[in-house]
């Protein structure tokens, strides 16, 4: 080892307060981009490994019912590979130990057989595929079972076609097309209350009289065949039979929302990490530019010795490389930690058959050299100075600190302030970047904080108006089929119901110009008022009783206004098609919907306004008699209740979002206490001996404390304000990638957001101005008698 | 002599020692010091580098503890006083003037004054006892701005400016030319004859004793003399 590279580590060792905050900011910094990254990696190349070998399709439809042969028509569209005809339905369970009746979504497998070329292939997790022959055995969903505490040999109730049956779990599988396990409509998973179902599909076309027809399909893709012009022969073949419109991968749910949070995982792998890169950067620039401060006379020696400028320049270059190294290297261990524990964290929302984290060595390297870089970018500037600095004026201590008269000073400002704030304020305007630097980073960390804190206080936003307002009742009840209006009286006569307000829902094509867009049109009544249509400021929006009433992203979609006009199309029934005028925009969060009136729309329709639910207000008391009830309701095909909804979304919120603004309070946490831990460091370093004969002149330590500590005090005190605008600024812009046709976040943060926030940053700086400020008891009295500067 | 005729002892210093340990040896900076300071007086503390004179002075001044012996101010007992109560001392009681000024670069020259008489109970305006020190056309300056017979004379007004019951020069001349040293000097005795403050100086530099009241002689740790001059110079009348 040099004599150089044996002083380079006594440095380090000297100033290992900032060597370790600095290494510290890397980490996170290098940890959080490796967690994420590795996740997404993770998650993507099981993703991809799961839809090849399970044989994910590429186009999904529903539709009434469409004789068998049909299949070989599908299987001559240009493009497709392999066609998979299938029945799927909607079925209310009866689950032992579950109040509430469940949902679940029945589907045939093709021939009992599994294997060959079927599409979206089960992995069997236990047991074994429904036997030939059986028509009550069945495979039921992993998630769904557990949640429920069931195994191989359990037994539920349904009811398959208006008949009550008793079916018998032979095993348990897991499918690529509930990776994530939402039922219909639903935003988050409730594995309890939501499940999917395989039979065979002999056992299941006789329950539900479809032999020799089938109401759902799946195809693949042949290699470079375009899906949407496969997806507009399946729609034109499957228009006679009550078609739905087919859709891609990218709309299918699972996928979709798999997708939707690979987006957001990438989004946060970017500017995270960056936020911390760039404070460490500025974090190895002032810690270099400090030690060639102090360190002028030792590098004039070198020079005069005759060690060349680049000897130099390398040794200061290879201390920030040292400290980055270190932070990078405990970052790549913790990215590896928290990248495994992410998944884990993935997998109870996320079911793969196999979800391999992986840690690859691509990763590492790219993660080396942004660190590289940011080691390199912090220490140009200041290794620059090192260089250049002429060995003769380098021999010579640093000229005293020059001050003058700022704009401060002439605008009478100063004046009214007490000598100590002027003495912090001067201090801070002398260096105007390097507080604008220190006052950023500490906003930085405000900011995420803030929106560590943004999807608690958006989904409570979203809650509040989707539950409080635009959807108000207590169950909701979907009939397998359109019914008519007298289905209400015996809804009403069910235990407990206290209002009953029926609903109809027709699935449509909205069309606008060359746009369109699969949505369903709800028929509301007048009267009606549990489902309310809000504005954005959440006010009741009445149903016209002409024209249509378009929830505002729907518009957006269609790129109509209020007063444009769009073209209808009715996909089931009698599939009518009607121009109608937009009436209205809305604004509720949750789903995206057409709006009319019920006798409008039953009179373009030529019905008899027929429902195909309803919304009922119950009495809680009696909660228990009327699930029971519905659990055997014949005609029922799914029911979703409130409570049980909000309160798998609240132990969601609870999961995920405490541990988000666990994470990112942590971030802030390191970000604060690494940023003025430095700089009070640095500040010591540079006004050590002006505080210390300011503590001969008789000032305690405590008023000392309060000339270095002020200065941070006040950026802090600075930064607070800019990083709660800096976080709402970075929601604002996040806000349009939860703009999605599900659901809608709105832009919502809270007081206490703020508040926390700030509290949080408060107390970081305190406490890392603690650290350093005890140091103050121990600055050297009488040195500071016989030294200069 | 009667008791009464002589000015009270201020400072009391008996049988003081320090002792520093560095390494494995022993060093004895002051052996047995025994030395009374009293009001009004102009002290010069005379000797070579390592007599002692600096440790005798941050022990006088509170900023350090003696090993034995006993250091009085007044009626408190320095030699085992608290941290918190060495502090209170500087605060209320003593003056300090740095050899290499030690001015807040950050403050102006009345800023400097200022700062120290925000925390003093009965001090003088700042403004006032800089023109006394003849700066009153440089208020407004940074100590960037300053000569350092200047920023020495800041310093100066900013240990004054308290009234101090002592005034503690630590080579007050020691990195000034020689004109604007015998102007700093200038300033100390008018200081400690127009306002009565007992002015301690150390120096290595003998020319300066003849205008001191006392002259306090150090070498290895002891006082080796200590003379009387009955005639104080003026600072013009001495050079060196």
């Amino acid at each position: 080892m040099s004599r150089l590279h044996r002083a380079l580590l006594r440095d380090l060792w000297h100033l290992r307060g900032q060597v370790f905050a600095t290494a510290l900011v890397v980490s996170v910094g290098v940890g959080a981009f490796v967690t994420m990254v590795s996740t997404y990696r993770s998650l993507a190349a099981a993703r991809a490994e799961y839809y090849s070998t399970y044989r994910f399709a590429d186009v999904f439809a529903s539709l009434k019912r469409a004789p068998d042969s049909l299949a070989v028509s599908l299987r001559l569209i240009p493009g497709v590979s392999a066609v998979q005809t299938r029945v799927a339905e909607n079925v209310v369970l009866s689950v032992p130990g579950l109040a509430e009746p469940a949902s679940a979504r029945l589907i045939s497998l093709p021939g009992g057989e599994q294997g060959g070329d079927s599409l979206n292939r089960l992995h069997l997790v236990s047991g074994r595929y429904p036997a030939p022959q059986s028509d009550d055995e069945v495979v039921a969903s992993e998630t769904f079972a557990a949640a429920n505490s069931l195994a191989v040999g359990s037994r539920i109730g349904a009811i398959l076609n208006g008949r009550w049956r008793e079916l018998r779990l032979v095993g348990l599988a897991l499918s690529p097309e509930y990776v994530y396990e939402v039922g219909p409509g639903m935003v988050v998973p409730d594995n309890r209350r939501f499940g999917v179902l395989w039979m065979n599909a002999e056992g299941l076309a006789t329950a539900f009289s479809m032999k020799g027809a089938f109401d759902d399909l799946c195809l693949s893709l042949a290699r470079g065949a375009s899906s949407r012009d496969v997806i507009d022969a399946v729609d034109r073949l499957l228009a006679p039979y009550g078609g739905l419109r087919a859709y891609g991968r990218a709309d299918q749910p699972s996928n979709r929302f798999l997708t939707d949070e690979l987006g957001e995982i990438e989004v946060n792998a970017t500017y995270i990490p960056a936020i911390f890169l760039a404070v460490a950067v500025f974090l190895v620039y002032t810690l270099l530019a400090r030690l060639i401060a102090i360190q002028r006379s030792q590098i004039a020696l070198l020079k005069a010795f005759g060690y060349a400028n680049l000897r130099i320049g390398m040794h200061y270059l290879e201390f920030a490389l040292l400290i980055v190294g270190l932070g990078l290297a405990v970052g790549l261990i913790l990215g590896g930690y928290f990248g495994a524990g992410l998944i884990r964290v993935y997998q109870q929302y996320f079911h793969f058959p196999v979800l391999r984290y992986r840690l690859g060595v691509s990763l590492i390297l790219f993660a080396t050299a942004i660190a590289l870089a940011a080691a390199v970018g912090g220490s140009l500037t200041a290794v620059r100075r090192a260089i250049r600095l002429p060995p003769a004026e380098a021999m010579r201590p640093e000229p005293p600190r020059s001050f003058q008269a700022g704009v401060l000073d002439r605008a009478g400002l100063m004046r009214r302030l007490d000598t100590v704030t002027k003495a912090i304020v001067r201090n801070l305007a002398r260096r105007p970047w390097r507080a604008a630097l220190s006052m950023l980073g500490i906003g930085a960390a405000v900011a995420t904080v803030v929106v560590g804190r943004f999807m608690f206080d958006a989904v409570n936003a979203l809650m509040a108006v989707h539950f409080d307002s635009a959807q108000r009742e207590d169950v909701t009840v979907t009939f397998n089929e359109t019914r008519s209006r007298g289905a209400v009286t015996s809804l009403r006569e069910l235990p407990g119901v206290l209002r009953v307000e029926p609903f109809r829902v027709m699935p449509a094509l909205i069309r606008a110009g060359h746009r369109e867009e699969r949505a369903s049109v709800l028929a509301l009544r007048p009267s009606d008022t549990l489902r309310q249509l809000v504005d954005a400021r959440r006010r009741r929006i009445d149903v016209p009783a002409k024209g249509l009433v378009l929830t505002r992203k729907l518009a957006r979609m269609l790129a109509v206004g209020e007063g444009d006009h769009v073209f209808v199309e009715q996909l089931d029934g009698r599939r009518r098609q009607f121009t109608a005028a937009v009436v209205r925009l809305s604004d509720e969060p949750v789903g995206l919907s057409g709006y009319m009136d019920a006798d409008a729309l039953a009179g373009l329709l030529g019905e008899d306004a027929p429902i195909s639910g309803a919304l009922l207000q119950v009495d809680k008391s009696r909660e228990p008699a009327l699930y029971a009830s519905l659990k055997r309701t014949p005609a029922v095909a799914a029911v979703s209740i409130r409570s049980a909804t909000l309160q798998t979304i609240r132990e969601i919120m609870n999961r995920s979002f405490i541990l988000m603004t666990i994470v990112m309070t942590g971030f802030g946490i390191v970000l604060v206490a690494g940023v003025v831990y430095n700089s009070v460091r640095i500040a010591l370093s540079e006004r050590g001996n002006e505080l210390a004969s300011l503590r001969v002149l008789g000032f305690t330590r405590g008023e000392v404390a309060q000339l270095l500590l002020g200065e941070q005090a006040l950026l802090t005190l600075v930064a607070i304000p800019v990083g709660c605008a800096l976080g709402a600024l970075i929601c604002r812009l996040l806000v349009p990638a939860f703009d999605r046709e599900l659901f809608r976040l709105p832009f919502a943060l809270t007081g206490a957001t703020f508040g926390f926030a700030s509290l949080v940053a408060l107390g970081s700086a305190g406490l890392a101005a603690c650290v350093v400020g005890g140091r103050i008891a121990h600055l050297d009295l009488i040195a500071v008698l016989k030294s200069r500067e | 002599m009667s008791a009464s005729r002589i000015p009270l002892p201020v400072m009391q210093v008996r049988g003081v020692s320090k002792t520093y340990r560095l390494g494995e040896v022993e060093v004895h900076a002051l052996r047995g010091i025994d030395l009374e300071l009293r009001a009004g007086e102009l002290v010069v503390i005379l000797g070579a580098s390592g007599s002692g004179k600096s440790t005798l002075l941050n022990i006088l001044g509170g900023l350090d503890i003696p090993t034995r012996g006993e250091v009085r101010y007044r009626d408190h007992v320095l030699s085992d006083a608290s941290d918190r109560e060495l502090t209170r001392y500087r605060r209320e009681h003593v003056g300090f003037v740095f050899q290499f000024f030690n001015l807040l670069p950050s403050l102006t020259a009345l800023e400097n004054v200022e700062l120290v008489t925000e925390i003093a109970e009965h001090a003088l305006s700042p403004r006032e006892v800089l023109e006394r020190v003849g700066l009153g056309d440089r208020l407004h300056h940074f100590p960037s701005q300053l000569s350092g017979g200047e920023q020495q004379r800041v310093a100066i007004a900013r240990a004054l400016a308290k009234q101090p019951d002592v005034l503690f020069c630590d080579e007050p001349t020691g990195s000034l030319d020689y004109p604007t040293g015998k102007r700093v000097l200038e300033v100390l005795a008018r200081a400690n004859r127009e306002l009565g403050t007992l002015v301690v100086v150390i120096t290595h530099n003998a020319a300066i004793a003849a205008m001191a009241n006392r002259v306090v002689r150090l070498s290895s740790g002891g006082i080796a003399e200590i003379r009387v001059n009955p005639v104080q110079a003026s600072a013009e009348a001495i050079s060196w």
